[in-house]
C-alpha cells in the first residue's frame, strides 16, 4: 500500500522531468530574474524570464539544485508558462498553490492545470509543499520585480 | 572513549540486547503510515524512556511550583529536585563544583552564553577565534557575530577527504593570537570523533580558551570535564534521551566568576534597586528567570538511565550497528558514504547518485523509517564535500540490526523508483 502511495507521488512524468529538466539553462541577458531559497533544505534556484510588451512570457528558464519534486515542478512550470500571458501564469500559480495545499481537488473541482495536476500527491506531505511551489513563487517574484524570495 | 573503526571486524558474540530497553520507550511501539516506526534520527533528537517521562510528569503532577522562591512545601521540593539534578549532572561529568553547572535552553544557548559573556569581555580586535570546518551552525554563528562586533578574526581548521580534522593544519593555525578554540567533539554531520583532549592541551599551551560542543558526544562518550581540562563544555538534554528546551554549560569556576551576566532578570540577583543591582553568585548569576525545571529534572533522570546501562556498553552496541550498516550500505553501488573517519560515532551520512536526499527521506518515511535529510545545520561541511545535502541515519542503543535491514531494503526501493 505504501509502495503505491510512493509511486503515486513519484510518477513517471515527475521522474522524467527530474532526470531531463526542460529549459534548464541561463537566459543571458534576461529581462527579469529572481532567486528562490528554501532555507530548510538549503535548496536554491534561479528563474530567468523574458516578458514582451504584450505581457507574454517569451522565454523562461531555471537553474539550481533541488529534489525531484522541486526540479520537476520548475521544469514543468517553464514548459507551461512559455507563450502564456502573465495574467494566465498568475491564475495557474494560484490554482497550483491550491492543488498542493489541498484546497483544490483535481478530481472534483474545475481547473486549468492540465498535466500540472500530477503534483496533487504533494498535499499529503506538508514538508514537501514548499519543494513543489518554490519555482512558482520565484517566477512570480521575478515577474513582479523582486530579486530574492524565501519559503520561510 | 569506546569507539571502533567502521572497518573493524564485527563481534557477533556481543551480548547487548536492545529489546531489553526498547520496552522503556513508548514511542518505539507506534506505527507510521501503517508500518512499525524505525527511528534512525537520533542525532537530531533521541527518544525519551518512560522513566524520564515519569520524572517530568511527576513534577507537573505533584509538586509543580517555582524554585528558589517559596517557603511552602511544593517550592521546597521543586528546589530540592532541581538542585539535586544539578548535583547529579555535576557528578556525571565530573565537574569540581555545582557552581560550574549552568542550565541553559540547549547547547546553542550555552555557546551563545560563552560568546556573549566571555567573548565580549575578553576578545579584542585582531584576536583570532579558531573553529573547525566540521562545526554545527551553533558553534559558527555565535563566533561570527562576536567577530563582527569586536574585529576579531575567524580561522577555520580544514577537514580531510576522510572527514577527519587536519591536525597538522590545526597546529599551524594555532598561535599566540588564538584567543578561543571552538571545536565539536562528535560531528553531527559526519560522525567523526575528534581528539579534543589533545587539541585542548595544545590550545592551552598557546593560552587559548577552549569551548567544546559536546551535544553529539554525550550519548556516546563518557565525559570527564576535568580529565579533558576543557574550559567550557556545552550539551543539550534532548540528544541524550532527555527533554527538549534544556541544556548545560559547564565552565571552569575561575572563568565563570570573572564573566558578567548574560541575561538580566529574576533569580540572577542578590538585590535590586534603581541605583544598584548586585548579582547572585554562581551558577545563578547566569540563570535569569524561571528555568526549565521539569526539563532539568528530566535530564538528570536521562543521564541516570544511561549510566544504569553504561555508556561504554551503549557505545559498543552503537559501533556494532554502525559497522553493520556501513558494510550493508556499501553493497549498494549507487551509494556513497560521506565521512569515513577512523574514530566515528553512530552517524551514517550518505548520498545516492542522481537522487536528492529529500526524495530519499520521503520514500523512507512511507516505510515508517525516520532519517534526517538536508544540510544538518552544517552547511560548511556540505560545501567541503561539494554536495548540497546528505541523508543521515543515526543509531541509538535501542536500534536493532533488523532496523538496519529495513533501512537497506527501503534504500533499494528508492533506487528502483529512480532508475
Amino acid at each position: 500500500m505504501n509502495y503505491e502511495r510512493t509511486k503515486q507521488l513519484y510518477q513517471q512524468l515527475i521522474l522524467d522531468h527530474n532526470k531531463n529538466p526542460r529549459n534548464f539553462r541561463i537566459i543571458d541577458p534576461a529581462d527579469k530574474e529572481a532567486v528562490g531559497n528554501n532555507p530548510l533544505c538549503g535548496d536554491k534556484l534561479v528563474v530567468y524570464v523574458n516578458v514582451n510588451e504584450d505581457q507574454i512570457v517569451e522565454d523562461v528558464s531555471f537553474i539550481g539544485e533541488g529534489c525531484a519534486i522541486s526540479k520537476a515542478s520548475a521544469s514543468m512550470m517553464t514548459t507551461f508558462a512559455k507563450g502564456k500571458h502573465i495574467d494566465e501564469v498568475n491564475h495557474i500559480f494560484q490554482q497550483f498553490h491550491d492543488l498542493t495545499t489541498g484546497k483544490l481537488d483535481p478530481e472534483k473541482d474545475e481547473h486549468d492545470l492540465g498535466k500540472l495536476a500530477v503534483f496533487a500527491g504533494v498535499k499529503d506531505l506538508p514538508a514537501r509543499v514548499k519543494c513543489a511551489t518554490l519555482s512558482w513563487h520565484t517566477l512570480h517574484a521575478a515577474v513582479n520585480g523582486k530579486e530574492q524570495i524565501s519559503t520561510e | 572513549m569506546s569507539s571502533k573503526s567502521v572497518n573493524g571486524t564485527l563481534t557477533p558474540e556481543t551480548t547487548f540486547n536492545p529489546h531489553l530497553y526498547r520496552k522503556d520507550f513508548p514511542v518505539l511501539s507506534r506505527e507510521v503510515h501503517g508500518k512499525p516506526l524505525v527511528y534512525l534520527d537520533n542525532a537530531a533528537s533521541s527518544q525519551m524512556p518512560q522513566q524520564v517521562i515519569d520524572s517530568y510528569a511527576e513534577y507537573h503532577g505533584s509538586y509543580h511550583s517555582n524554585v528558589h522562591r517559596g517557603v511552602h512545601a511544593l517550592s521546597q521540593q521543586a528546589t530540592d529536585e532541581y538542585e539535586g539534578a544539578r548535583e547529579y549532572i555535576r557528578a556525571y561529568i565530573n565537574a569540581s563544583s555545582t557552581k560550574e553547572v549552568i542550565f541553559t535552553s540547549g547547547a546553542t544557548d550555552s555557546i551563545n552564553l560563552v560568546a556573549q559573556s566571555y567573548g565580549r569581555t575578553n576578545i579584542k580586535e585582531g584576536d583570532e577565534i579558531l573553529i573547525t570546518n566540521m562545526e554545527h551552525h551553533a558553534n559558527i554563528v555565535p563566533w561570527k557575530m562576536l567577530c563582527e562586533e569586536t574585529g576579531a578574526v575567524l580561522k577555520v581548521i580544514p577537514i580531510t577527504d576522510k572527514g577527519e580534522l587536519d591536525l597538522e593544519a590545526f597546529e599551524e593555525l594555532l598561535s599566540e593570537k588564538t584567543a578561543i578554540l571552538g571545536v565539536v567533539m562528535v560531528s553531527n554531520a559526519l560522525g567523526t570523533i575528534n581528539p579534543v583532549k589533545e587539541m585542548i592541551a595544545k590550545a592551552h599551551e598557546k593560552g587559548a580558551v577552549v569551548v567544546v560542543d559536546g551535544a553529539q558526544a554525550m550519548p556516546h562518550v563518557r565525559i570527564d570535564v576535568q580529565d579533558l581540562d576543557v574550559d567550557f563544555f556545552a550539551f543539550s538534554a534532548h540528544k541524550v534521551y532527555g527533554p527538549t528546551g534544556c541544556g548545560v554549560l559547564y565552565g571552569k569556576k575561575s572563568l565563570l566568576e570573572e564573566m558578567p551576566p548574560y541575561r538580566g532578570g529574576g533569580d540572577m540577583i542578590l538585590s535590586v534597586s534603581f541605583d544598584e543591582v548586585i548579582y547572585n553568585q554562581l551558577p545563578y548569576k547566569f540563570e535569569a528567570g524561571t528555568p526549565g525545571i521539569s526539563q532539568v529534572i528530566g535530564l538528570a533522570r536521562a543521564l541516570k538511565y544511561v549510566d544504569e546501562i553504561g555508556v561504554e556498553k551503549i557505545a559498543a552496541w552503537e559501533d556494532e550497528l554502525l559497522s553493520y550498516a556501513t558494510q550493508e550500505i556499501k553493497k549498494i553501488p549507487q551509494v556513497k558514504v560521506i565521512g569515513e573517519a577512523e574514530n566515528k560515532a553512530s552517524v551514517l551520512s550518505f548520498v545516492i547518485e542522481g537522487v536528492h536526499p529529500h526524495d530519499i527521506g520521503t520514500i523512507l518515511d512511507e516505510d515508517g523509517i525516520a532519517i534526517r535529510t538536508g544540510h544538518h545545520c552544517a552547511q560548511p561541511v556540505m560545501e567541503r564535500f561539494c554536495i548540497p545535502a546528505t541523508s543521515r541515519a543515526s543509531f541509538a542503543f535501542y536500534n536493532t540490526k533488523e532496523e538496519v535491514d529495513a533501512l537497506i531494503a527501503s534504500l533499494k526501493k528508492v533506487i528502483e523508483i529512480f532508475t
